[in-house]
């Protein structure tokens, strides 16, 4: 397989249609097994490790949250909530076909919903994607919400 | 006027030792004599002083619905002001944090003060010649709050001129503190990035009620930490060691037993704490180097005795909890009767092995994120139950869980771990600061 920027492209498309869908066991599918999924506390933050983040989970905390969404005692998912991503065209940083390894930034509205209430999030999406088989696979992400530091209602499903 | 304005009667008899009328929670007479009473009245939380470490660095934030800064003045000391410039009411400081140097400055009309809340000047000030503005209150520069106190880096405050001491206020349940600042080498915490801000529609006394509630985590969070023990089984074999986030999140379905036999410790005026015995922190892994670099600070033998104390949760009444074993610290801060928000800082201990700062801020995401899968199913609970409380019919909230007649919350106590004695101990206490200071209707 030869990726060109649209493939990229694509595959950015794809996985936030899958998360819209809830279609979450294909989406961890997409993910290598070391990957981090990253969503910083602080603006620009650089430290996902030593200080405070909203999120940083590798492939098992992952699979918990998915997991969870579906199970018979998951209060807060009684009744369920649903999200929306709307994506600007993505930027392609790093195309490096030799290495298999792709950067992308991905500017993204995103709409969760449950209930009566409907929040608003504007989000960076930061993808490292890596060919491994013949496959185009996320080896992290990185999910940078504009107004981080305010007060956050429940954000439940994958931003 | 309602109901509750000057009768603290009616207040008190909102408390009656195993039950606790829904209007604390839900009426909004009740939330304002809060503000105006209890939150006078008590000791409350402002920040860390490592949030303002050098001379002129400030911290805005609020004490109840008080916006306050905090700031380092040329003195070296903490000042806690009222964020209002004494002209138009402006808030001076709009930035949560920063450095003002040498004085504040009020960006409508330029008045500045000192770092201690002092007037420093005005523009043309002779337009308030011969007017008496040097006799008006106004003159004096920034309020301030009525007594301020550094306990080991955390800075309290009392808005009310008179009242209790500090020390008389939170007497031995500064153990807990003490606790977790000795578990730094060199006695010092600092305080590691911004708090995570998590917004409730309820009741903040919820929230604070919850951090000792030992029958809610194997049930409102089976979701979470019973899924994580169920995946954890498939994935692995039984011998293999637990991960960080499998040591924070597994305790969370320990049985009843567990949580019965750790304990739960009372002190007077609303302030106790979980884990007595043992905790949810008992068996985190050791961390290398740390024991030893303990040691060497306090000596072998006390550096085990701080190690081997293992407290969950420690509420300051009222509306702060710490959990010593891993430096948190979390604000429930009143916005509404039915709004709160939650800010839960973590603090590094300093002199120690940063592992230990990964695994605080890890059990912070994992465990108080507004993204956690174990702080949603505690927001659901909340918010159903401010939701609940306006079916009429019962008036009446219940926490008599192993209520014994004519309780004494003037003494320490300890008890059984699964107790809601707590929660009566904070109502207590809640019924003693709010009426204070409450004027009786006159009888006429």
């Amino acid at each position: 397989m030869s990726i060109t920027k649209e493939t990229l492209i694509d595959f950015l498309y794809d996985e936030a249609r899958m998360l819209d869908e809830g279609r979450f066991d294909e989406w961890l599918a997409l993910w290598l097994p070391d990957g981090h999924y990253w969503m910083p506390l602080d603006y620009q933050q650089t430290d996902p490790i030593n200080t405070t983040s909203l999120m940083y989970e590798d492939l098992f905390m992952l699979k918990l949250r998915v997991e969870r969404l579906n199970g018979a005692r998951t209060f807060s998912q009684k009744p369920k909530s649903r999200c929306h991503h709307v994506l600007q065209r993505p930027f392609v940083d790093e195309m490096n076909a030799e290495a298999g390894r792709f950067v992308t930034t991905t500017f993204m509205h995103y709409v969760e919903t449950r209930l009566d209430e409907q929040q608003l999030l504007a989000l960076t999406a930061r993808h490292e994607l890596a060919l491994v088989d013949g496959r185009l696979r996320i080896a992290n992400k990185r999910v940078d919400i504009v107004n981080c530091d305010a007060a956050f209602r429940n954000i439940q499903l994958l931003p | 006027m309602g109901r509750y304005t000057e009768n603290p009667k009616a207040v008190a008899d909102l408390f009656q030792g195993h039950r606790v009328h829904r209007d604390v929670y839900i009426n909004n007479e009740i939330y304002n004599i809060e503000m105006k009473h209890l939150f006078a009245n008590a000791w409350v939380f402002v920040g860390h002083e490592s949030q303002t470490p050098n001379k002129g660095d400030y911290f805005a934030t609020q004490v109840a619905d008080q916006p306050v800064v905090q700031v380092r003045h040329s003195d070296g000391d903490i000042y806690v002001l009222r964020n209002r410039c004494p002209h138009k009411g402006t808030k001076i400081v709009i930035d949560r944090s920063g450095n003002t140097g040498k004085f504040f400055r009020c960006p409508y009309h330029a008045w500045s003060f000192k770092t201690n809340g002092n007037l420093l000047a005005i523009p043309l000030k002779k337009g308030y010649q011969d007017t008496g503005f040097s006799d008006s209150e106004n003159s004096k520069g920034m309020p301030g709050v009525g007594a301020v106190k550094n306990y080991r880096g955390f800075i309290f405050c009392r808005l009310a001129e008179q009242g209790i001491s500090f020390e008389d206020f939170f007497g031995d349940s500064l153990s807990s503190l003490d606790n977790m600042v000795d578990r730094s080498p060199e006695g010092r915490l600092e305080v590691v990035g911004p708090p995570l801000r998590y917004l409730h529609y309820c009741n903040w006394k919820m929230l604070v009620e919850n951090q000792t509630d030992t029958c809610h985590p194997m049930v409102a969070h089976e979701s979470s930490a019973g899924t994580a023990m169920k995946l954890w089984d498939e994935v692995t074999d039984k011998d293999t060691p637990l991960p960080p986030a499998m040591e924070i999140i597994a305790p969370f379905m320990s049985p009843y037993e567990f949580f019965e036999e750790m304990g739960i410790r009372t002190w007077p005026n609303g302030h106790g704490h979980t884990g007595v015995h043992h905790s949810i922190h008992s068996k985190y892994s050791e961390i290398p180097g740390y024991k030893e670099s303990l040691a060497k600070t306090y000596g072998t033998e006390k550096a085990e005795e701080i190690l081997a104390e293992n407290r969950h949760n420690t509420v300051y009444f009222p509306n702060i909890m710490i959990k010593g074993p891993i430096q948190q610290l979390r604000v429930f801060i009143p916005l509404a009767a039915d709004k709160c928000i939650v800010e839960s800082y973590i603090y590094r201990l300093v002199g120690a092995p940063e592992e230990l700062t990964a695994r605080t801020a890890m059990y912070n995401r994992m465990i108080n994120a507004p993204t956690s899968i174990v702080g949603h199913d505690d927001l659901e609970m909340y918010e159903r139950a401010q939701e609940g409380l306006h079916a009429d019919g019962m008036e009446w909230v219940n926490i008599q869980r192993l209520y014994e007649e004519d309780e004494d919350f003037s003494k320490e106590a300890v008890e059984n771990g699964t107790t809601e004695r707590q929660m009566r101990n904070q109502f207590d206490a809640w019924v003693k600061f709010i009426t204070m200071s409450m004027k009786q209707e006159d009888a006429s």
